[in-house]
């Protein structure tokens, strides 16, 4: 049975797909990964330096997939760049091109670029072959090294990261914005939108990081930095926080006043959003990784617990915040603006906004972070010092 | 009739003539239509409707309507009293294109309301559009430049009144126009013209002679969901308070 109870006709087919859910997903890791290394730029938090790098990849990695899903799911995919050439400005949706290109332009490949140019004028002179030619081509003809021109660099540097974390902000509190501000759908108009759906993307973003950092050091074989791992879980506890007393102040403010909706999405959460709602996002996905990283927070456990802590706390974060957008993006659409019935989301295969497309998309970005990371190592210990001297550099 | 290559070449011009007139069907009534001397919204009287459909048969007939979809709907609404608690039946099947199963149950109260895009005047899809696709017009007409549009859906969700979809073959968004190539030819919309009681009567709300926009002014009319505030022009004259 597809619908209950009355719907306006054409709202029985949902229009925005599960490609429309991993677009705040994906941008949300974006702006939590860049918040994260920012803590280490800007407020100096040195325990979390070993994921700066790494964090500022992720974010990369992340926001070149980000348009994707909406190019995709465009009735029209050959007249997007219309919303370049053509903007309406008095949509929210006409930001996303200027909002996307200024924070992936003038922010994260500026970050990295100056974060990495001396790493890639060295390897620009120590490698062969085809790695030598990226290398050459990725330093844009700048190979001044000098201390002075990497002072530059760090100031420079982190006057961008300032400019970043406004950005990071602007980018999901706009994405946020979308939803928020259509006053016609009661179960996404909400000033709390944008600020939920930064703190959600704090928390995605620290979790996913966390999460890469362990593996990926588990799977190079090296020691992970403890002190490291406990400052990103301690932060990662505090997003959490905030993020759930905003949704539960949203809930609460909900309840309390009980418009015209409330009955109509008070039903919804009992029954159709039961399980990705109540169960996975606020149990599993919220209250659950809070008591892990609490626990970590208020007793003294050992390294083996705490990794393990961390790990299952970070995978059931990322499992919770994709809920929530589902929740939200999903959930949006499974109600009647009559507010007198229900319709169902049926997700397809293969089609064009299906699942398999949508698991391609989610995929897409560790291939892309592979490929970043053996480019551009943001590892520590494998930093090009000692061969760089040999070259005669500096 | 003996007819000669120069009479031939004669009537060949005028005979092109009165073939192009034949194709553009009937006269224009308003052929010297003046875009700012209007501003466009309908009247619904829920009285007079009787759920017959035709407004809705008319309206897919009109403009190629996708099957399944609806520029135009009717819905019939349905209150009863049990055991002291008022409960609420609606329903629209096949958007009531084909009329309602009878019903005779005794003290309910029925009413059926035919619903179609309220050409608001703020209207919510119009701000949302990322392209300005979609646009009102100078008349106060609501449309969608199908040349344009990206196929979003972001307007889809902006309406409260849930009269947009996507048409499933072009991939953009598709809404009643008041059947702008009717009107802006001096013709009324095709439900109002195949209402067969003058439930919906096109209203011009700059002509201060016409009769619809009189009612207007000295009855006592209703929009859906005033709340929203979207300056909506399709105007109810007996609307039930129950009414979404």
């Amino acid at each position: 049975m597809p619908t209950d109870g009355f719907m306006y006709p054409n709202e029985i087919e949902l229009q925005w797909s599960v490609l429309i859910v991993l677009y705040p997903f994906l941008t949300g890791l974006v702006a939590g990964a860049f918040i994260l290394a920012s803590l280490e730029r800007v407020f100096r938090v040195d325990a979390v330096k070993p994921t700066y790098r790494l964090a500022l990849l992720t974010a990369l990695a992340f926001l070149l997939v980000a348009p994707l899903p909406l190019q995709l799911h465009l009735g029209h995919p050959e007249r997007s760049l219309e919303m370049y050439l053509t903007p309406h400005r008095s949509s929210a949706m006409a930001m996303f091109g200027f909002v996307y290109l200024w924070y992936l332009m003038a922010v994260l490949v500026m970050e990295i670029w100056l974060d990495y140019r001396r790493d890639i004028v060295l390897l620009s002179q120590t490698t062969t072959g085809v790695k030598r030619l990226i290398y050459r081509v990725l330093t844009l003809g700048s190979s001044n090294i000098s201390d002075g021109a990497l002072a530059v660099d760090n100031r420079v540097g982190w006057i961008i990261t300032v400019i970043g974390i406004p950005s990071a902000f602007l980018l999901h509190g706009y994405v946020g914005f979308i939803f928020g501000s259509i006053k016609a759908n009661p179960w996404w108009s909400t000033p709390l939108m944008p600020v939920v759906f930064i703190f959600s993307a704090m928390v995605s973003g620290i979790a996913m990081v966390l999460l890469l950092y362990m593996g990926l050091n588990r799977l190079r074989g090296k020691p992970i930095d403890m002190r490291c791992v406990d400052t990103v879980a301690k932060y990662l506890f505090y997003a959490f926080i905030i993020d759930f007393s905003l949704e539960m102040l949203d809930l609460i403010h909900r309840i309390y006043e009980s418009d015209e909706s409330f009955r109509s999405l008070d039903f919804m959460v009992h029954s159709r959003l039961f399980l990705s709602q109540v169960v996975i996002q606020i149990f599993l996905g919220t209250v659950a990784p809070i008591l892990l990283l609490g626990l970590t927070q208020v007793s003294r456990l050992s390294e083996i617990a705490r990794k393990r802590i961390y790990a299952l706390a970070g995978c059931l974060t990322m499992m919770g915040i994709f809920a929530m957008r589902w929740n939200v993006v999903i959930g949006g659409q499974l109600f009647s603006k009559s507010f007198l019935g229900y319709t169902t989301y049926k997700m397809g295969f293969a089609t064009r906004e299906g699942l398999l497309p949508a698991v391609v998309l989610t995929v897409l970005p560790f291939i892309i972070l592979f490929v970043l990371v053996k480019l551009l190592p943001p590892w520590a210990d494998e930093k090009t010092e000692p061969i760089a001297r040999s070259a005669g550099v500096h | 009739m003996n007819l000669t290559r120069r009479h031939f070449l004669v009537l060949l011009p005028a005979a092109a003539l009165a073939w192009e007139s034949i194709l553009a069907g009937t006269p224009e009534a308003a052929p010297n239509y003046q875009i700012s001397e209007h501003w466009w919204g309908m009247l619904v009287d829920i009285e007079k409707c009787i759920g017959c459909g035709n407004c809705v048969r008319a309206c897919a007939r009109e403009n190629n309507v996708p099957e399944g979809y609806y520029r135009t709907w009717v819905e019939r609404y349905r209150i009863k009293e049990v055991n002291g608690v008022e409960t609420l039946e609606v329903d629209s099947p096949d958007g009531g294109m084909h009329g309602f199963p009878s019903s005779d149950e005794p003290g309910v109260k029925q009413f059926f309301v035919p619903k179609m895009c309220n050409h608001c005047a703020d209207s919510p899809c119009t701000q949302v559009c990322p392209v300005g696709a979609t646009f009102i017009s100078p008349d106060g007409v609501v449309l969608v430049d199908e040349k344009y549009c990206l196929g979003c859906r972001y307007c889809v969700q902006a309406c409260p009144y849930g009269c947009r979809f996507l048409h499933p073959q072009k991939n953009v968004a598709q809404k009643c126009t008041l059947c702008y190539h009717r009107i802006s030819k001096g013709l009324t919309t095709a439900c109002c013209e195949n209402c067969p009681t003058g439930a919906r009567q096109l209203a011009d709300l700059k002509d201060p002679k016409d009769p619809i926009h009189e009612y207007l002014r000295t009855h006592s009319v209703q929009v859906l969901k005033p709340h929203m505030a979207t300056g909506a022009k399709l105007f109810y004259h007996n609307l039930d308070g129950a009414v979404r």
